[in-house]
């Protein structure tokens, strides 16, 4: 076996290379800023294009370009930059323009602390768009996971036409570990899904937006042969400003299913049953790290506890949520915020004991804590 | 193609608004200039300019307020061959006035046409950026107290290679925009026009007005001798053309056999420019030439030259989970700054810790078995204290072994780098205490 040494910024760079990522534009943030130096040194040699923002607002202007130029393109922030990527957010999830955005968080609120970690950008993530339509976001627990879920983050952007968040922390960002990258059985990668008919010669049926019921239009990129329209405004098939509510009520429910109906393809998680164990514990991101230290080291004492670690966090993996916990009389929550996502596990078990636990003070919450609550919640 | 018009999307302006000449002028130039519509983007944000990528029968994209340029960019670095047209009014100008200074910096071959009529048309003829003082508009006094910008002199400070201005109503407005598409590099076109729905309604602005006011303005008719330079996409293409080697995955093999693993925390406390990073770095490769896993977080300013440097590691022959530090196996102090970073970690210390200290920094008391080093003493240099020390802890087997130790700085530095690396690390490595 043998190891590398890195810190998870350079692993989610590793996962875009190896998910075929050819575009990178951002502008540096502490403590995301690697994820961009790392970009630099492997997309030029890799004829890739590697460009830094006037601002953040412009790097995810670049992105949406690129993308629409067909491009599989990555950018990377903290919470300050989510906050101005925001408004081309929106416009990436309404007029479905694939990318994959990194939010290495960072304690907050506002400025915050450059260099404590937090998890506290989660419910941001979700609700960043203006009409609040669902989103994809998946949280890594180390570096390993860094590069994996980045090549699912681009798969999961590509099928869906949409952006896909990685809630990374500056706990795995900027930590360096040793991981086995060739150890991890990956994803076959996915590529967007182009109109048969329009890439190289006219089709003059082609309408940009035009799919299924709940499915995700085909694509075809700006400069090709076909003629291709992108707004940010209401849009029909065509993609020209409509006001028809028929047509925006089913394109709002289109947006919506398209997402919500791949919550069991979407479902990454790690689990960690243990025998004869009446409570488990829920956790996500680095925290469950501690977690899994705290019940091996309660397991050892005699007391068995199970562990779900949640790898997507959005879409809400209801069904795995309700199976995992159907066993247990008493479910933990820790989060390294003050309960962002506890409340949708309260509302999907309401007949069972929930017992919370939030830290959010700049550093990691130990294991010995979790123990604590684990023992007297 | 005599004419690249959406019939079926006519301009939709209000009566007497310069937009629709400018229309007309558009597709006027893309006409003469025999562009291919499938090789022609027009990109556009908000407002009544906002509209232009529907009259044409191009590639379009229509985005925020202000920020066409950034999506303009991003379609012609990934796809340069293509022709990408921008339209922005004054509103966009003022909001996305990061993106254009950007533009002219950068001279990304793209054209930005600014449809200047001095107000915000679309949401009640508020003031904009460019909205004279004494003009009379939907703010109240609020443009009076404030001057306008001119676009063609921030550009031209700004660095943009290719710069007019001209009146919307101008008969050579296709030829100038032909000029302007044609150019290699960034090209601004500054139309001034009437928006007849709102601004000529209280302000007297007529043609032969604009005329006047173009006259008396600086003059700006094409390429900007002082800025001329390359093109800035082939400018990074050739750079990044360079940039040859890709930094593949560095992998370290199991290759010592260590009879006891035992899991291993270190914390080295030191100030900036002590290179802590590099010492704990090597630390961590040393322990994966053993076969532990490694993790290292590291903790110092913002400022880098500047405080604590703190580096922690954890070796261990399970996976690591949480990466805190619990319970020290070796502490390394070597600067005051770093101590007090750490400060309560020293009451929490047993007597297996075994804690190195250089002579000049103080400690609080502490259980541990503390060794204190003289390093002047043996004539090392403070940025090689941290690095000294390794070849101490390396000597006693404290967690790592000399030759592992001397095969990650072989691995990871180049050779002359390491010759005198392993020459620091020596002069510890032999000392008995
Ligand atoms: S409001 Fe002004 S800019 Fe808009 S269409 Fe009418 S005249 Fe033209």
């Amino acid at each position: 076996m043998a190891l590398s040494f890195m810190e998870g910024n350079e692993a989610v760079a590793r996962g875009a290379i190896s998910a075929g990522c050819s575009f990178f534009a951002g502008y540096p943030i502490t403590p995301a800023s690697t994820i961009f130096s790392n970009m630099l040194t492997m997309l030029p040699p890799n004829g890739g294009i590697c460009i830094q923002g006037e601002d953040e607002i412009a790097s995810m202007g670049y992105c949406i370009g690129a993308s629409m130029a067909g491009r599989k393109v990555l950018t990377a922030t903290s919470g300050p930059g989510i906050s101005l990527y925001s408004e081309q957010i929106s416009f990436a999830i309404g007029s479905e323009i694939p990318m994959v955005i990194v939010d290495v968080q960072r304690l907050g609120p506002s400025t915050g602390s450059a260099t404590r970690g937090a998890d506290g950008d989660i419910q941001f993530l979700r609700w960043s768009n203006t009409g609040g339509l669902p989103v994809v976001v998946l949280a890594p627990k180390d570096a390993l996971d860094c590069y994996t879920l980045t090549i699912h983050a681009f798969n999961f952007a590509e099928e869906l036409r949409c952006p896909v968040f990685i809630a990374s922390n500056k706990e795995i960002g900027m930590t360096r570990e040793s991981v086995d990258l060739d150890s991890v059985e990956l994803p076959p990668i996915v590529e967007r899904k182009y109109s048969e008919i329009g890439k190289d010669e006219i089709n003059h049926k082609y309408l940009p937006f035009e799919a299924d019921k709940d499915s995700v239009p085909d694509f075809l990129p700006i400069g090709c042969k076909t003629l291709v329209r992108q707004t940010s405004s209401t849009h029909g098939a065509d993609g020209y400003i409509t006001i028809d509510p028929n047509v925006i009520a089913q394109s709002q429910e289109r947006l919506i299913n398209k997402i919500l109906n791949a919550e069991e393809r979407l479902t990454l998680y790690e689990e960690n049953h243990r025998q004869g164990a009446d409570t488990l514990v829920i956790s996500y991101g680095v925290t469950s790290r501690a977690v899994e230290d705290a019940c091996e080291m309660l397991s050892k004492k005699g007391k068995a506890v199970s562990t779900l670690t949640l790898k997507t966090l959005f879409p809400i993996p209801q069904k795995l949520i309700r199976e995992k916990s159907e066993q247990y009389q008493r479910i933990v929550v820790i989060e390294m915020n003050m309960g962002q996502y506890v409340e949708n596990i309260t509302r999907l078990l309401p007949t069972k004991k929930i017992v919370f636990y939030g830290q959010m003070n700049g550093v990691l919450i130990t294991p010995a804590k979790i123990m604590e609550v684990i023992q007297n919640g | 193609m005599d004419s690249f018009l959406n019939t079926k999307r006519p301009p939709v302006f209000c009566p007497g608004c310069t937009h629709e000449r400018i229309t007309k002028a558009v597709d006027a130039a893309l006409v003469k200039l025999n562009l291919e519509a499938d090789k022609t983007v027009l990109v556009s944000d908000i407002g009544c300019s906002g509209l232009f990528d529907t009259f044409f029968n191009t590639h379009a994209l229509h985005g925020l307020h202000g920020r066409a340029l950034t999506y303009a960019a991003g379609i012609k670095l990934a796809n340069p061959d293509l022709n990408v047209i921008v339209t922005m009014g004054d509103g966009g100008l003022g909001i996305g006035g990061a993106h254009v200074l950007a533009a002219c910096r950068k001279n990304l071959d793209l054209t930005l046409i600014i449809l200047n009529n001095f107000n915000f048309g679309m949401t009640g003829g508020q003031y904009s950026v460019t909205t004279p003082s004494d003009a009379v508009v939907g703010s109240e006094f609020l443009n009076q107290a404030e001057i306008p910008i001119d676009i063609c002199e921030i550009a031209k400070s700004g660095g943009a290679t290719w710069i007019n201005r001209c009146s919307g109503h101008d008969s050579s407005l296709p030829d100038i925009l032909c000029e302007a598409i044609k150019h290699k590099g960034f090209s601004i076109v500054e139309t001034l026009g009437l928006c007849t729905g709102r601004y000529t309604k209280r302000n007297q602005l007529t043609p032969k007005v604009i005329d006047e006011m173009i006259e008396r303005l600086p003059n700006y008719s094409g390429i900007v001798e002082k800025n001329q330079r390359p093109e800035y996409g082939e400018q990074y293409r050739n750079l990044a053309n360079q940039q040859k080697n890709f930094p593949e995955l560095f992998k370290v093999d199991k290759i010592f056999d260590l009879k006891d693993m035992k899991r291993q925390e270190i914390v080295i406390l030191g100030s900036a420019g002590m290179r802590i990073v590099t010492a704990g770095d090597m630390v961590c490769y040393a322990a994966i030439s053993a076969g532990f896993n490694a993790s290292m977080k590291n903790d110092y300013n913002i400022t880098v030259l500047r405080g604590q440097s703190v580096s922690e590691l954890i070796l261990s022959p399970e996976k690591i989970g949480y990466a805190g530090i619990e319970s020290p196996t070796v502490v390394i102090a070597l600067s005051d700054e770093g101590v007090q970073r750490r400060i309560k970690l020293f009451s929490k210390l047993e007597p297996s810790t075994f804690l190195l200290k250089e002579k000049s920094v103080s400690i609080p008391e502490t259980s541990a078995t503390v060794v204190e080093i003289d390093f002047k003493e043996y004539q090392i240099k403070k940025q090689d204290w941290a690095l000294a020390s390794l070849g101490f802890i390396a000597g006693k087997n404290q967690g790592i072994t000399m030759e592992m130790l001397d095969f990650a700085l072989k691995s990871r530095f180049k050779p002359a780098v390491y010759e005198s690396a392993i020459e620091i690390v020596k002069k510890l490595a032999t000392i008995t205490m």
